[in-house]
């Protein structure tokens, strides 16, 4: 079940649109934070909350990269990897957070402490590579760089 | 150049209401309440506003579909899903100057007569989220927004909507969808979103560029407003440079600034005095050039002449150190990634291309896999609802027709020279 204050955040997200059906991208956004991922009583909630069908809520929520269907790290980090990150040396850091954190593309490393997701443009082509740890942006990324910062998200 | 768009962006509280009203904000939009709509469209018109998000589109012909159909309410959408691979620039309007668009955004409202707003943001600019939505409360405080805006009877809503991670959803229609709580998978057209678009009521979907324009465009006329930049396509352009230059980053220019001069005078050059070895104009999607090609005015009408695109204005630039097979592997990684799966072609064609590239770029490549390459882009070109298949085909096209040596020693030495 969603929290009260997760319902009273839905109910006011639901007054912006037309109808409940359109609510359903950001009743998903809150149900990851309240579940801390799409499991199915996390579904079940945003489908009873909403009159969505769990199917439906489902399909769509699958659709989309940033909904989470499995247990996350404490810390999501997002590094892109795409071209203009890419010929900076991004797949260099892929390699460096596999070594030093076990950390694998889609994968939770062994203490529980990150999960790595590899992006698809971030939008911070011009400070290359980049990365989001959770909501905060890293830009201009080098091995000893994400080592400081990391360092930061217990 | 003045700055227009990226005004005050140096202020580190460019986004507050009270900076952007300091330095001159919010007075089009009372400007704009007093004139009729059809007379705003009449600048724009006059301005040759094109649509900033890739396609170049008339600003005011869309505008002028939307406002003559007679279903109410209308909405106006703004697409901030700034997805495309190397694209950078409306981050720093959402992020630093999120009342330009808040304003630009009640302007146009008004012109399409439409009472709702969204701003459709990409969920991977969670700062721009929180800025967006302290901006937007600020202009409803101030009576910008709202029931009742700047006093003159005219209702405009505005809410951000966020996306969740899916390239698809920056196509109007996948968008729309999107916003309505469904898959990003976009529609077949007709009918456009000017008639039947969000909640099946007429929608105009512009891009945050575009629609930042708005203010400075009523405020010196549509006539003024032509004259900077390319005749044919004026205004400022923000282009965003990435790669292999000494300075990257976002440059407001005059619409048609030359390729070149992007790189060498604007951006320093490419990085250590390295060799060019090929630019990238437009974003991912948009058709590859080699040195030699990048004398080019970088607008929407004199790019298609030059073998490209100016698409969302994203300059990647690569020196010689960069295997381009490597390059286009990884771009059509991102096309299978991202297809929505809805056209057949798209969904198994980005995919198998993406296979036969993989197996050149790891040695494995087979006499004819060039040929395969283009058999399967050319059967996905024109055969999907929206352009992200022809975007992957065309892609893997102009690849071969200016580097198919490049792809040639691949396959004949199983590896790459470039290292």
């Amino acid at each position: 079940m969603f929290s009260e204050t997760a319902k009273k955040e839905l109910e006011e997200i639901r007054l912006k649109y037309p109808n409940a059906r359109a609510a359903l991208l950001p009743a998903l956004y809150l149900a990851q934070r309240e579940f801390g991922w799409l499991s199915p009583e996390a579904y079940e909630a945003v489908s009873g909350i909403l009159g969505v069908p769990k199917a439906i809520a489902r399909g769509v929520g699958t659709f989309y990269a940033m909904y989470k269907h499995k247990p996350m790290g404490r810390n999501i980090v997002q590094l892109c990897t795409n071209v203009s990150c890419m010929i900076l040396g991004a797949e260099r850091l892929v390699d460096f957070l596999k070594n030093k954190y076990g950390l694998e593309p889609g994968g939770t490393s062994p203490d529980g402490r990150f999960s790595l997701v590899i992006m698809e443009c971030i939008g911070a082509c011009g400070t290359a590579p980049a990365m989001l740890v959770n909501d905060d942006f890293f830009e201009n990324l080098t091995e000893k760089y994400i080592e400081e910062i990391l360092e930061k998200y217990k | 150049m003045e700055k227009i768009l990226l005004k005050n962006i140096d202020n580190p509280n460019s986004a507050d209401i009270a900076e952007y009203m300091k330095a001159g904000g919010y007075q089009s939009l009372p400007k704009a309440l007093g004139m009729q709509p059809k007379e705003i469209i009449e600048e724009v018109k006059k301005a040759g506003l094109r649509g900033r998000g890739g396609a170049g589109f008339p600003v005011a012909m869309k505008w002028t579909f939307a406002s003559a159909d007679p279903k109410f309410p209308k909405y106006l959408l703004c697409n901030a899903d700034e997805g495309e691979p190397g694209t950078f620039k409306d981050r720093p309007i959402l992020e630093k100057n999120p009342h330009l668009l808040i304003e630009g955004m009640a302007i146009s409202g008004f012109a399409l007569s439409a009472e709702y707003g969204y701003i459709y943001l990409r969920g991977e600019y969670p700062a721009a989220k929180d800025i967006l939505n302290k901006a937007i409360a600020q202009a409803y405080e101030k009576g910008f927004l709202g029931d009742n805006v700047a006093g003159k009877g005219f209702k405009f809503h505005l809410a951000v909507h966020q996306g969740a991670g899916a390239y698809i959803c920056g196509e109007e229609t996948a968008l729309i969808e999107s916003l309505e709580g469904d898959k990003g998978q976009p529609r077949i057209k007709p009918p456009f979103p000017v008639n039947v678009g969000a909640f099946a009521k007429p929608t105009v979907v512009n891009n945050v560029e575009t629609l930042s324009n708005l203010p400075y465009l009523i405020g010196i006329g549509g006539e003024a407003y032509a004259k900077i930049g390319s005749p044919d396509c004026p205004g400022p352009k923000i282009y965003c440079v990435s790669g292999h230059v000494e300075k990257p980053g976002v440059y407001e220019l005059p619409m048609g600034t030359n390729l070149r001069d992007i790189i060498y005078t604007h951006c320093g050059g490419i990085k250590g005095g390295k060799k060019l070895k090929a630019v990238i104009p437009g974003g991912i999607s948009t058709p590859i050039l080699p040195p030699d090609k990048i004398d080019c005015a970088m607008d929407f009408v004199n790019m298609p002449k030059h073998g490209s695109m100016l698409g969302s204005g994203a300059v990647i630039v690569m020196d010689e150190s960069v295997c381009l097979v490597k390059v286009c592997y990884r771009a059509l990684k991102f096309f299978e990634h991202e297809s929505c799966g809805k056209c057949t072609p798209c969904r198994e064609g980005t995919g198998w291309l993406r296979k036969v590239l993989g197996r050149i770029e790891n040695g494995q490549g087979m006499e004819g896999d060039i040929d395969l390459l283009q058999s399967i882009a050319g059967n996905m070109l024109g055969k999907t609802f929206c352009p992200l298949g022809d975007g992957a085909a065309s892609v893997v096209q102009n690849f071969i027709k200016h580097f198919r040596p490049e792809f040639e020693a691949h396959i004949k030495n199983k590896a790459c020279s470039t290292g």
